[in-house]
Protein backbone atom coordinates (compact mmCIF):
# COMPACT_ATOMS: atom_id res chain seq x y z
CA UNK A 1 0.00 0.00 0.00
CA UNK A 2 1.01 3.64 -0.76
CA UNK A 3 0.33 4.96 2.61
CA UNK A 4 2.66 2.14 4.24
CA UNK A 5 5.53 4.00 2.56
CA UNK A 6 4.10 7.76 3.17
CA UNK A 7 3.51 6.59 6.93
CA UNK A 8 7.16 5.27 7.34
CA UNK A 9 8.63 8.69 5.95
CA UNK A 10 6.09 11.08 8.06
CA UNK A 11 7.26 8.61 11.26
CA UNK A 12 10.76 8.73 10.43
CA UNK A 13 10.33 12.80 10.45
CA UNK A 14 8.53 13.12 13.44
CA UNK A 15 10.95 11.11 15.67
CA UNK A 16 14.05 12.95 14.07
CA UNK A 17 12.08 16.02 14.88
CA UNK A 18 11.36 15.07 18.58
CA UNK A 19 15.26 13.98 18.95
CA UNK A 20 16.46 16.79 17.54
CA UNK A 21 14.38 19.33 19.86
CA UNK A 22 15.38 17.11 22.80
CA UNK A 23 19.24 17.33 22.19
CA UNK A 24 18.22 20.84 21.88
CA UNK A 25 16.64 21.59 25.06
CA UNK A 26 19.17 19.03 26.63
CA UNK A 27 21.95 21.74 25.80
CA UNK A 28 19.75 24.78 26.34
CA UNK A 29 19.53 25.78 23.15
CA UNK A 30 15.96 27.25 21.74
CA UNK A 31 16.74 24.80 18.39
CA UNK A 32 16.27 21.83 16.40
CA UNK A 33 19.82 20.50 16.51
CA UNK A 34 20.03 18.14 13.10
CA UNK A 35 16.29 16.79 13.40
CA UNK A 36 15.96 16.46 10.00
CA UNK A 37 19.72 14.91 9.40
CA UNK A 38 18.49 12.13 12.28
CA UNK A 39 15.59 11.95 10.23
CA UNK A 40 16.81 11.28 7.04
CA UNK A 41 19.40 8.44 9.16
CA UNK A 42 15.70 6.72 10.42
CA UNK A 43 14.43 6.61 6.78
CA UNK A 44 17.92 4.80 5.33
CA UNK A 45 18.18 2.27 8.29
CA UNK A 46 14.39 1.22 8.07
CA UNK A 47 14.29 0.90 4.30
CA UNK A 48 17.51 -1.32 4.71
CA UNK A 49 15.72 -3.35 7.12
CA UNK A 50 12.77 -3.52 5.19
CA UNK A 51 14.42 -4.14 1.97
CA UNK A 52 16.86 -7.13 3.41
CA UNK A 53 13.79 -8.81 5.23
CA UNK A 54 11.86 -8.49 1.76
CA UNK A 55 9.14 -6.50 3.20
CA UNK A 56 9.50 -3.68 0.92
CA UNK A 57 6.87 -3.43 -2.06
CA UNK A 58 7.24 -1.11 -4.69
CA UNK A 59 3.59 0.60 -3.90
CA UNK A 60 5.47 1.33 -0.37
CA UNK A 61 8.18 2.48 -2.43
CA UNK A 62 6.40 4.65 -4.29
CA UNK A 63 4.37 6.23 -1.31
CA UNK A 64 8.23 7.89 -0.62
CA UNK A 65 9.57 8.52 -3.93
CA UNK A 66 6.35 10.57 -4.24
CA UNK A 67 7.65 12.86 -1.78
CA UNK A 68 11.21 12.69 -3.17
CA UNK A 69 10.11 13.53 -6.37
CA UNK A 70 8.27 16.63 -5.54
CA UNK A 71 11.26 18.01 -3.86
CA UNK A 72 12.39 20.72 -6.75
CA UNK A 73 8.36 21.41 -6.79
CA UNK A 74 8.70 22.50 -3.07
CA UNK A 75 11.65 24.25 -3.21
CA UNK A 76 10.30 26.47 -6.00
CA UNK A 77 7.22 26.77 -4.03
CA UNK A 78 9.80 27.65 -0.94
CA UNK A 79 11.77 30.56 -3.00
CA UNK A 80 8.79 32.30 -3.56
CA UNK A 81 7.40 32.65 -0.20
CA UNK A 82 11.22 34.04 1.26
CA UNK A 83 10.91 37.53 2.67
CA UNK A 84 13.21 38.53 -0.54
CA UNK A 85 11.67 42.40 -0.37
CA UNK A 86 12.92 42.68 2.89
CA UNK A 87 15.91 41.23 2.55
CA UNK A 88 17.18 43.63 -0.25
CA UNK A 89 15.57 46.98 1.91
CA UNK A 90 17.78 45.92 4.93
CA UNK A 91 20.61 48.09 4.31
CA UNK A 92 23.68 47.68 3.06
CA UNK A 93 25.40 46.40 6.15
CA UNK A 94 22.95 42.99 5.71
CA UNK A 95 23.70 42.96 1.92
CA UNK A 96 27.34 42.86 2.51
CA UNK A 97 27.47 40.70 5.55
CA UNK A 98 25.38 38.29 3.69
CA UNK A 99 27.59 38.21 0.51
CA UNK A 100 30.82 38.55 2.00
CA UNK A 101 29.89 35.29 4.35
CA UNK A 102 28.47 33.78 1.28
CA UNK A 103 31.85 34.14 -0.53
CA UNK A 104 34.45 33.17 2.10
CA UNK A 105 32.32 29.86 2.59
CA UNK A 106 32.21 29.23 -0.93
CA UNK A 107 35.54 29.62 -0.63
CA UNK A 108 35.90 26.98 2.14
CA UNK A 109 34.38 24.86 0.27
CA UNK A 110 37.54 23.23 -1.64
CA UNK A 111 40.08 23.44 0.81
CA UNK A 112 38.03 21.60 3.80
CA UNK A 113 37.61 19.09 1.19
CA UNK A 114 41.58 18.50 0.96
CA UNK A 115 42.26 18.31 4.85
CA UNK A 116 39.17 15.84 5.52
CA UNK A 117 40.63 13.53 2.89
CA UNK A 118 43.97 13.50 4.18
CA UNK A 119 42.42 12.83 7.67
CA UNK A 120 40.71 9.66 5.84
CA UNK A 121 43.59 8.62 4.06
CA UNK A 122 45.04 8.22 7.22
CA UNK A 123 42.57 6.50 9.05
CA UNK A 124 42.66 3.97 6.50
CA UNK A 125 46.20 3.11 6.63
CA UNK B 1 -21.19 37.91 -7.64
CA UNK B 2 -18.99 38.25 -10.60
CA UNK B 3 -16.42 35.99 -12.49
CA UNK B 4 -13.69 37.27 -10.58
CA UNK B 5 -15.01 37.03 -7.05
CA UNK B 6 -16.16 33.30 -7.70
CA UNK B 7 -12.75 32.79 -9.02
CA UNK B 8 -10.82 34.13 -6.09
CA UNK B 9 -13.22 32.05 -4.15
CA UNK B 10 -12.43 28.68 -5.24
CA UNK B 11 -8.58 29.29 -5.23
CA UNK B 12 -8.51 30.44 -1.98
CA UNK B 13 -10.50 27.67 -0.59
CA UNK B 14 -8.78 24.82 -2.30
CA UNK B 15 -5.32 26.70 -1.76
CA UNK B 16 -3.18 24.04 -1.40
CA UNK B 17 -4.49 22.78 -4.80
CA UNK B 18 -3.81 26.08 -6.58
CA UNK B 19 -0.45 25.96 -5.37
CA UNK B 20 0.41 22.97 -6.84
CA UNK B 21 -0.98 23.78 -9.72
CA UNK B 22 0.98 27.00 -10.15
CA UNK B 23 4.28 25.59 -9.43
CA UNK B 24 3.98 22.97 -11.64
CA UNK B 25 3.26 25.58 -14.30
CA UNK B 26 6.05 27.48 -13.53
CA UNK B 27 7.96 24.48 -13.65
CA UNK B 28 7.15 23.55 -17.20
CA UNK B 29 7.77 27.40 -17.77
CA UNK B 30 11.22 26.93 -16.80
CA UNK B 31 12.06 23.82 -18.19
CA UNK B 32 10.81 24.90 -21.25
CA UNK B 33 13.00 28.06 -21.14
CA UNK B 34 16.06 25.95 -20.15
CA UNK B 35 15.47 23.71 -23.23
CA UNK B 36 15.11 26.07 -25.46
CA UNK B 37 16.53 29.99 -25.11
CA UNK B 38 19.22 28.52 -22.61
CA UNK B 39 20.13 25.89 -24.82
CA UNK B 40 20.17 23.62 -21.28
CA UNK B 41 23.43 25.26 -19.82
CA UNK B 42 21.30 26.81 -17.19
CA UNK B 43 18.98 24.20 -14.98
CA UNK B 44 15.18 24.22 -15.53
CA UNK B 45 15.61 23.89 -11.72
CA UNK B 46 17.66 27.05 -11.23
CA UNK B 47 15.40 29.21 -13.41
CA UNK B 48 12.57 28.00 -11.20
CA UNK B 49 13.71 29.38 -7.94
CA UNK B 50 15.20 32.63 -9.59
CA UNK B 51 11.59 32.91 -11.07
CA UNK B 52 10.18 31.92 -7.30
CA UNK B 53 12.32 34.43 -5.88
CA UNK B 54 11.08 37.03 -8.49
CA UNK B 55 7.69 36.30 -7.54
CA UNK B 56 8.08 36.72 -3.65
CA UNK B 57 9.85 39.95 -4.03
CA UNK B 58 6.89 40.71 -6.30
CA UNK B 59 4.52 40.07 -3.91
CA UNK B 60 6.38 41.60 -0.91
CA UNK B 61 5.96 44.72 -2.87
CA UNK B 62 2.98 44.60 -3.22
CA UNK B 63 1.64 43.30 0.31
CA UNK B 64 4.14 44.47 2.88
CA UNK B 65 4.09 40.90 4.43
CA UNK B 66 6.98 38.77 5.01
CA UNK B 67 6.14 35.56 3.46
CA UNK B 68 6.73 36.50 -0.42
CA UNK B 69 3.97 35.72 -2.78
CA UNK B 70 1.83 33.65 -0.42
CA UNK B 71 0.81 36.98 1.45
CA UNK B 72 -1.33 37.31 -1.62
CA UNK B 73 -4.30 34.98 -0.67
CA UNK B 74 -4.80 33.57 -3.64
CA UNK B 75 -1.28 32.19 -3.63
CA UNK B 76 -1.25 31.19 0.47
CA UNK B 77 -1.08 28.29 -0.52
CA UNK B 78 2.29 28.27 -1.80
CA UNK B 79 3.47 29.18 1.78
CA UNK B 80 1.89 26.16 2.71
CA UNK B 81 3.51 24.14 0.05
CA UNK B 82 6.77 25.25 0.23
CA UNK B 83 6.89 25.52 4.82
CA UNK B 84 8.73 24.15 6.74
CA UNK B 85 6.75 21.05 7.28
CA UNK B 86 6.65 20.13 3.32
CA UNK B 87 10.29 21.05 2.85
CA UNK B 88 11.50 18.89 5.95
CA UNK B 89 9.25 15.84 4.43
CA UNK B 90 10.58 15.99 0.88
CA UNK B 91 14.29 16.49 2.03
CA UNK B 92 14.01 13.36 3.95
CA UNK B 93 12.70 11.74 1.36
CA UNK B 94 15.59 12.50 -0.51
CA UNK B 95 17.64 10.37 1.51
CA UNK B 96 15.81 7.32 0.05
CA UNK B 97 17.62 4.62 -1.86
CA UNK B 98 21.25 6.88 -0.20
CA UNK B 99 23.53 4.37 1.20
CA UNK B 100 24.88 4.72 4.43
CA UNK B 101 28.71 4.47 3.52
CA UNK B 102 28.33 8.00 2.06
CA UNK B 103 27.84 9.43 5.21
CA UNK B 104 30.10 7.97 7.19
CA UNK B 105 33.65 8.89 4.58
CA UNK B 106 32.28 12.39 4.70
CA UNK B 107 32.34 12.23 8.81
CA UNK B 108 35.20 14.14 9.76
CA UNK B 109 35.19 16.90 6.83
CA UNK B 110 31.57 17.16 7.41
CA UNK B 111 32.06 17.89 11.22
CA UNK B 112 35.03 20.24 10.40
CA UNK B 113 32.85 22.04 7.73
CA UNK B 114 30.21 22.59 10.32
CA UNK B 115 32.38 24.85 12.80
CA UNK B 116 34.51 26.53 10.23
CA UNK B 117 30.82 27.58 8.69
CA UNK B 118 29.78 28.75 11.97
CA UNK B 119 32.87 30.64 12.77
CA UNK B 120 33.42 32.25 9.73
CA UNK B 121 29.68 33.34 9.30
CA UNK B 122 29.88 34.83 12.39
CA UNK B 123 33.63 36.51 12.14
CA UNK B 124 32.68 38.04 8.80
CA UNK B 125 29.14 39.51 9.80
CA UNK B 126 30.89 40.76 12.82
CA UNK B 127 33.99 42.17 10.80
CA UNK B 128 31.52 43.97 8.05
CA UNK B 129 29.01 45.34 11.06
CA UNK B 130 32.34 46.74 12.49
CA UNK B 131 33.58 48.26 9.54
CA UNK B 132 29.89 49.87 9.26
CA UNK B 133 30.66 51.51 12.75
CA UNK B 134 29.09 48.99 15.52
CA UNK B 135 31.33 48.48 18.56
CA UNK B 136 29.58 47.04 20.79
CA UNK B 137 29.82 43.27 20.94
CA UNK B 138 26.39 42.70 21.58
CA UNK B 139 25.47 43.84 18.25
CA UNK B 140 28.53 42.79 16.59
CA UNK B 141 27.50 39.18 17.57
CA UNK B 142 24.09 39.69 16.82
CA UNK B 143 24.72 40.72 12.72
CA UNK B 144 27.08 37.72 12.98
CA UNK B 145 24.92 35.72 14.06
CA UNK B 146 22.59 36.72 10.72
CA UNK B 147 25.20 35.93 8.36
CA UNK B 148 25.39 32.52 9.53
CA UNK B 149 21.35 31.66 9.33
CA UNK B 150 18.35 34.24 9.89
CA UNK B 151 17.46 32.06 12.86
CA UNK B 152 20.79 31.73 14.34
CA UNK B 153 21.33 35.45 14.60
CA UNK B 154 17.74 36.50 16.46
CA UNK B 155 18.32 33.69 18.82
CA UNK B 156 21.93 35.12 19.34
CA UNK B 157 20.40 38.14 19.48
CA UNK B 158 17.17 37.67 21.93
CA UNK B 159 20.07 35.54 24.23
CA UNK B 160 22.47 39.14 24.37
CA UNK B 161 19.84 41.24 24.09
CA UNK B 162 20.48 43.07 20.87
CA UNK B 163 18.11 46.24 20.01
CA UNK B 164 15.02 45.28 17.71
CA UNK B 165 17.26 47.05 14.84
CA UNK B 166 19.83 45.26 15.08
CA UNK B 167 17.71 41.83 15.23
CA UNK B 168 16.27 43.24 12.13
CA UNK B 169 19.41 43.62 10.64
CA UNK B 170 20.74 40.73 11.26
CA UNK B 171 17.54 38.81 9.90
CA UNK B 172 18.10 40.66 6.83
CA UNK B 173 22.13 39.64 6.73
CA UNK B 174 20.38 35.28 6.87
CA UNK B 175 17.96 36.53 4.25
CA UNK B 176 20.27 37.55 1.87
CA UNK B 177 22.86 35.25 2.52
CA UNK B 178 20.20 32.32 1.39
CA UNK B 179 19.33 33.92 -1.97
CA UNK B 180 22.41 34.17 -2.54
CA UNK B 181 23.32 30.26 -1.71
CA UNK B 182 20.31 29.45 -3.64
CA UNK B 183 21.08 31.30 -6.77
CA UNK B 184 25.13 31.31 -7.30
CA UNK B 185 25.78 27.58 -6.34
CA UNK B 186 24.87 26.38 -9.46
CA UNK B 187 27.53 29.08 -11.30
CA UNK B 188 30.48 28.23 -8.39
CA UNK B 189 29.59 24.53 -8.27
CA UNK B 190 32.55 23.56 -10.91
CA UNK B 191 35.27 25.92 -9.24
CA UNK B 192 34.41 24.36 -5.81
CA UNK B 193 34.13 21.04 -6.86
CA UNK B 194 30.91 20.76 -6.02
CA UNK B 195 29.73 17.43 -7.76
CA UNK B 196 30.42 14.46 -5.40
CA UNK B 197 28.27 13.48 -2.04
CA UNK B 198 31.58 14.60 0.10
CA UNK B 199 31.95 17.70 -1.74
CA UNK B 200 28.11 18.58 -1.17
CA UNK B 201 28.07 17.29 2.75
CA UNK B 202 31.38 19.78 3.16
CA UNK B 203 28.95 22.45 0.79
CA UNK B 204 25.97 22.20 3.78
CA UNK B 205 28.10 22.24 6.83
CA UNK B 206 29.56 25.72 5.43
CA UNK B 207 26.85 27.15 4.28
CA UNK B 208 23.94 25.82 6.66
CA UNK B 209 20.91 28.34 5.18
CA UNK B 210 18.37 25.06 4.93
CA UNK B 211 16.98 26.86 2.59
CA UNK B 212 19.92 27.96 0.66
CA UNK B 213 21.54 24.78 0.49
CA UNK B 214 17.92 22.82 -0.76
CA UNK B 215 17.81 25.90 -3.25
CA UNK B 216 21.35 26.02 -4.71
CA UNK B 217 21.92 22.07 -4.34
CA UNK B 218 18.31 21.70 -6.10
CA UNK B 219 19.32 23.75 -8.87
CA UNK B 220 22.94 22.42 -9.11
CA UNK B 221 22.46 18.43 -9.50
CA UNK B 222 19.40 17.06 -7.20
CA UNK B 223 21.25 14.04 -6.59
CA UNK B 224 23.56 15.48 -3.97
CA UNK B 225 20.62 17.30 -2.40
CA UNK B 226 20.49 14.68 1.03
CA UNK B 227 24.34 14.97 1.72
CA UNK B 228 24.40 18.72 1.83
CA UNK B 229 20.68 18.74 3.15
CA UNK B 230 22.20 16.02 6.26
CA UNK B 231 25.16 18.46 7.27
CA UNK B 232 22.99 21.91 7.25
CA UNK B 233 20.11 20.60 9.29
CA UNK B 234 22.66 20.59 12.47
CA UNK B 235 24.20 24.09 11.39
CA UNK B 236 21.27 26.09 13.19
CA UNK B 237 21.50 23.78 16.21
CA UNK B 238 25.13 24.42 16.29
CA UNK B 239 25.25 28.18 15.87
CA UNK B 240 22.58 28.64 18.54
CA UNK B 241 24.73 27.10 20.94
CA UNK B 242 28.45 28.54 20.12
CA UNK B 243 26.89 32.76 19.23
CA UNK B 244 25.30 33.28 22.30
CA UNK B 245 28.74 31.50 24.30
CA UNK B 246 32.34 31.04 22.92
CA UNK B 247 31.64 33.57 19.92
CA UNK B 248 30.29 36.07 22.20
CA UNK B 249 32.95 35.81 24.18
CA UNK B 250 35.52 36.04 21.70
CA UNK B 251 34.08 39.02 19.53
CA UNK B 252 34.18 40.74 23.29
CA UNK B 253 37.78 39.94 24.38
CA UNK B 254 38.54 41.40 20.39
CA UNK B 255 36.72 45.20 20.97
Amino acid sequence: MVIYGTSILCSCLLVGLLTGRLLGVMVGVNANIGGVGIAMLLLILVTDRLYASGRMKPPTESGIRFWSAVYIPVVVAMAASQNVFTAFKGGSVAIVAGVLSVVACFALVPLIGRVGAVGSDKKDV
Amino acid sequence: MDLLEILEEVLVKYRLVTAFSVIGLTIWFSYTLSGRLAGGRLHGSAIAILMGLGFAYLGGMLTGGQKGLSDLSVFSGIGLMGGAMFRDLAIVATAFGVRMDAFRKAGLSGILSLLAGVFVSFFVGAAVAYAFGYRDAVSLTTIGGGAATYIVGPVTGCALGASPEVMALSVAAGLVKSIMVMTLTPFVAGWIGLDNPRSAMIFGGLMGTTSGVAGGLAATNPALVPYGAMTATFYTGVGCLLGPSVIFFLIRTLV
